[in-house]
């Protein structure tokens, strides 16, 4: 499985045609506490670049744009239901919703881990 | 995830700058300064702390400015002052502190502010992005009264929570018997000071203005105190919503009279129809009309039934469906201390009873809020 980021600090954890997608740590780590998410529906058509979900702080709402267009097949409740596992476990337990890649060629203009870093450098 | 940089002017500086970047404050601007919105705590936990123990905030971005009389007698500086303002300030008595609004002509408020009487003079605080306006505003108005002297060599902290009495107590042994909104000269640690038992928390607290040269060393004596910690602006935010307090220009501005504000308490009858010195402030006309018969709209407590918080700025409506705007959220976010979402903003008087359902539109939905009773999170003022 391949992991794969965004420069709007979105992870996607590639597994066959479903892409995982979360926000990074470095991302939780500028929002601060996280005290509402709120996740798109199942099924739902996302178009690269359109906002998908909201991950709010005590001072601020932030958007969370869809990395790659795809179908939503699954979110997770888990995180809406309990929002502080952002802060705890971002690039794991803290993902935020499946999607069913449309175009695979849209993954190639994504950066890897190292030029992730290199970017939040 | 988007960031929010904006480039301006270079910032102004506190004379606490250097202890912000030391102790890991995230520093933004704010009203023309370089301010820490949260240190390595994180805004949450600060907002928490302070509840729980004591908060140190910087707030020496605000204005200070003593309005000495000419003729030396106070009363004459209190007199002239209520031509701008439509609060008693002759009956502030010697060492103590009452808030206030400049207004304007349309009745709508130019500032909020805190007003003292040290004895000889009058010192007030008013808001950091005001100062420059309200400076003006008080040389025109009481150039023939007294002098304006802004004390720009002057930092002021804030320390809040329950357990800020005894910190402060440590430096200052005069603190533990003033009561809530007692204000004047007291000596902090040697050092000539300014302090008030009061604060923008709801927390009981005080206001120590401080020599700017002895800002960071006073600072850091307190913060050497285990219950004493720096808090950034981001949650002296939340705290100062869950207290129900206004933010001036969201929540209170030059489009919002008083009476609109629910700030009517802070008015006294003396000022009122029928009062001893009723009237003779800007907007005197309206705002006192409004008192006698009533507002159209009015600033009020909202609680989202749901876990949305819901923001500044959003569109509020009567039910869940019609199209006519009826208002407007001022100041909305998440309560720590409430573990909810909370807002302030203005409806229609008719839809304003405690206990209404309205709607606020948030990403394309209407969401519902309860009116509700104001403060979110109850006060606990050494009265």
């Amino acid at each position: 499985m391949t992991t794969l980021y965004t420069a709007d600090h979105e992870w996607l954890a590639v597994d066959g045609d479903v892409v995982t997608v979360g926000i990074t740590n470095y991302a939780q780590e500028q929002l601060g506490d996280i005290v509402f998410v709120e996740l798109p529906k199942v099924g739902r058509q996302l178009n690269k670049s359109e906002a998908a979900a909201v991950v709010e702080s005590v001072k601020a709402a932030s958007d969370v744009y869809a990395p790659i267009t795809g179908e939503v097949v699954e979110v997770n409740d888990a995180v809406s239901g309990e929002p502080a596992l952002i802060n705890t476990d971002a690039d794991g337990k803290a993902w935020l919703f499946k999607l069913r890649i449309a175009n695979k060629s849209e993954l190639d203009g994504l950066m890897d881990a190292a030029a992730y870093k290199a970017h939040t450098a | 995830m988007s960031a929010h940089d904006t480039a301006l002017a270079p910032l102004k500086q506190t004379p606490l700058h250097a202890l912000h970047l030391a102790r890991g404050g995230k520093m933004v601007p704010f009203a023309g300064y370089d301010m820490p919105v949260q240190y390595t705590l994180g805004v949450l936990k600060e907002h928490l702390h302070t509840r729980a123990s004591a908060g140190l905030f910087d707030v020496s971005h605000m204005g200070q400015i003593a309005l000495r009389p000419k003729s030396g007698k106070v009363e004459d500086a209190a007199l002239a002052l209520e031509r701008l303002v439509p609060q008693d300030i002759v009956a502030v008595a010697q060492g103590r502190q009452r808030y206030a609004q400049f207004t304007n002509a349309d009745g709508g408020i130019l500032d909020d502010l805190m007003v003292a009487n040290f004895g000889d003079h009058l010192f007030v605080v008013v808001n950091a992005a005001c100062k420059a306006e309200d400076e003006a505003l008080l040389r025109a108005a009481l150039f023939d009264t007294c002098i304006i002297e802004p004390l720009t060599e002057r930092a002021l902290i804030a320390l809040q929570g329950p357990k800020a009495v005894a910190a402060l107590t440590r430096l200052c042994p005069e603190a533990a018997a003033m009561r809530f909104m007692d204000a004047g000269p007291r000596r902090v640690m040697g050092l000539d000071c300014f302090v008030s038992r009061s604060g923008y928390t709801g927390e009981d607290g005080f206001e120590i203005s401080v020599p700017a040269a002895d800002a960071e060393a006073l600072a850091t004596a307190l913060l050497a105190d285990d219950n004493v910690t720096l808090i950034g602006l981001g949650a002296r935010d939340s705290l100062r919503l869950e207290a129900g307090l206004c933010l001036y220009g969201h929540d209170i501005d030059t489009t919002t009279t008083p009476v609109e504000g629910d700030l009517v308490w802070s008015i006294q009858k003396s000022r009122r129809t029928g009062g001893a010195r009723a009237g003779g402030f800007p907007g005197a006309t309206k705002i006192l009309t409004q008192i006698d018969t009533g507002v159209a709209r009015k600033r009020v407590g909202l609680r989202p039934e749901g876990r949305a918080p819901v923001r500044e700025g959003a569109p509020l409506f009567a039910d869940a469906s019609s199209g006519e705007q009826i208002g407007s959220v001022t100041s909305g976010g998440f309560g720590p201390s409430v573990g909810a979402p909370i807002a302030m903003g203005y409806l229609p008087s008719s839809e304003a009873a405690i206990g209404g359902t309205v709607f606020a539109e948030v990403r394309g939905q209407r969401l519902p809020l309860r009116v509700a009773d104001l403060p979110f999170f109850p006060h606990s003022y050494k009265r």
